[in-house]
């Protein structure tokens, strides 16, 4: 039974949260909006003109853009695929009577509170280094040549690095959904003679559905703009191979100094973004209702 | 009957489940052992795994070369810093939506889930610009409050969800009692909610820590938390692994052991409540 009194309190309570999210919101957001109509550059002080629609014109035609966002789409997608393809058989493995599982879910998880600009480096230099990486070593070893990671295949060398960071994430959220299964759906499945195989598809894999969605919505969020991995390991290159649409926003307002472009950029980022967004808020919003 | 367990199952699901562990969690245990050899054996190949001359000189040089203690402070004060004040603020606004809801808590808890949907990179510019003219740029309170701002709704969500599972009836037999709600809150609020409180906590920690974007974007030297620091390692000078080596794990040490005892409250932190 909520008073007057309690609701003002409660009200009073929830606004510097609000207004300070509010400000954060808006206030930077107005601003690119501002500057994305502008001819502003910081190395051309004092020579600010609104342009209109130009630096939309000049961002969303330039052959860098169509590059990024390509490259955006097959991270996302290629880092996606991996890691619910093999979360999937991984947190499966670890539902099963393991012995010591424990340790082997601290060994899974690990990766995920690494920093990304450590795993992107350690990678680089210690596993994929093309002579003295232990990969090169590896590959010697059965007689193949090393792959010179980052000039032959540099997009997919990041992907393998983005993929090894966010499988944890996955596999712990599926594993979490695999342990919140009925276990007696699956053991009348398996008295009435379902194989293994049929009782995967007809009743693990709907349970799973849900929290496949949820890996997915959420880390497109964070892989959208996956940004540090490239910054300390390939800088966008070579040429434009490894930029995404944040490296490029990056790269022009931080090394070109472009502002007007970038913000058009980030305007651009923030649509791509909202509609991911909009998939996610609605389904953690039917669950707010449960 | 319970699931057959027989021992040749848990065999071949023990073994498979240690491979698998130890192949990804290999990459981390490759660099800690890389941090221990010398710059020569670590760059060596073949490889050696365990039988190199163990040394500790690494880490002495890190601290000596490149004041690393500086930017474990940094990333201390600053992952620390908006943890705190993304809780002080986040506190009351979780308690007031969890127990006092009105008609439109869902739309501002939806909404502040969206404002955590914006991707930083889309107000990069202005923040720079504001930053540089106030004189932000590469300062730590600058990063404690950007961190705190962009962390800020998961905090809330968080809080939110763990208020929501403290049973009503004890707090309306508080106010039967005559408790005020300065008192109702802590008294009977916070012992209640400290485990909640605990875990995003931890989890803002880790966000914090490992946060990559605004760190290296508006931080150099002064205020580099270990994010920056390590990346000075991706133009190097010279035999360096070792050096990175050592520079990673200790970068990485401390938050790989508050993660471990946080994976659970991960899960249900990092899916807004959707998965449990």
């Amino acid at each position: 039974m909520a008073t007057r009194q309690t609701q003002f309190l409660a009200r009073s309570l929830l606004t510097p949260a609000v207004g300070l999210l509010f400000i954060w919101m808006i206030v930077p957001l107005a601003l690119t909006l501002y500057f994305s109509t502008l001819h502003y550059s910081l190395l051309d002080p004092g020579s600010e003109a609104f342009i209109g629609l130009e630096n939309f014109r000049y961002f969303l035609t330039d052959p860098a853009f169509l590059a990024s966002l390509q490259n955006t789409l097959v991270l996302v997608g290629s880092v996606l695929a991996l890691t619910i393809v093999l979360g999937i058989p991984l947190a499966l493995l670890l539902d099963q009577p393991v012995v010591g599982r424990n340790f082997v879910r601290l060994m899974v998880i690990a990766p995920f509170f690494v920093m990304p600009t450590v795993s992107a480096l350690v990678w680089k230099n210690l596993l994929m280094h093309p002579v003295s990486g232990l990969f090169a070593w590896l590959a010697k070893l059965v007689g193949l040549t090393p792959i010179d990671w980052f000039n032959d295949v540099p997009l997919f060398s990041v992907i393998l690095i983005v993929a090894w960071q966010w499988l944890p994430f996955a596999t712990l959220i599926l594993l979490t959904a695999l342990q919140s299964l009925d276990e007696e759906q699956k053991e009348a499945a398996e008295m009435d003679g379902a194989s293994a195989i049929s009782t995967f598809i007809y009743i693990t894999l709907p349970h799973l559905a849900r929290p496949i969605t949820v890996v997915i919505l959420i880390e497109t969020i964070f892989l959208l703009t996956v940004f540090a991995e490239i910054f300390v390991t390939t800088g966008g290159g070579p040429g434009l191979q490894t930029t995404n649409i944040a490296f490029l926003i990056y790269s022009q307002a931080l090394i070109q100094f472009d502002v007007g472009s970038a913000s058009a950029g980030g305007l651009v980022a923030v649509v791509i973004a909202n509609i991911v967004a909009f998939f996610l808020v609605r389904i953690v919003g039917r669950n707010l209702e449960a | 009957m319970a699931r057959k367990s027989t021992t040749q199952r848990v065999v071949v699901s023990t073994i498979g489940a240690w491979f698998f562990g130890f192949l990804i969690f290999f990459p981390i245990l490759w660099m800690v052992l890389a941090s221990f050899k010398t710059e020569l054996e670590a760059f060596a190949i073949p490889p050696s795994f365990l039988f190199f001359h163990w040394t500790t000189e690494n880490y002495a040089t890190v601290q000596e070369r490149s004041d690393y203690f500086l930017h474990a402070m940094n990333s201390i004060i600053i992952a620390g810093g908006s943890t705190l004040i993304a809780l002080l603020i986040a506190v009351p606004a979780a308690w007031s939506m969890a127990f006092s809801p009105t008609k439109r808590t869902k739309d501002v808890l939806l909404w502040m889930l969206s404002t955590k949907m914006m991707p930083p990179v889309g107000v990069l510019v202005p923040i720079y610009l504001i930053y540089k003219s106030f004189g932000l740029l590469d300062s730590r309170i600058g990063l404690v409050f950007i961190l705190c701002l962009g962390n800020l709704p998961i905090v809330i969500w968080m809080l939110f969800t763990y208020f929501k599972e403290i049973p009503r009836d004890i707090l309306e037999a508080a106010r039967m009692d005559g408790a005020t709600i300065g008192r109702e809150l802590v008294y009977v609020l916070t012992p209640m909610a400290i485990p909640g409180l605990a875990s995003t906590l931890l989890l803002n920690l880790i966000l914090a820590w490992n946060e990559a974007f605004w760190t290296l974007n508006l931080s150099t030297s002064n205020a580099a938390p270990l994010t920056t620091f390590i990346a000075s390692y991706s133009s190097p000078e010279g035999l360096f692994w070792a050096k990175l080596s050592a520079a990673s794990t200790l970068a990485i040490a401390p938050i790989l052991v508050l993660g471990w005892f946080s994976q659970k409250q991960l899960v249900r932190g990092l899916t807004f409540g959707a998965v449990k």
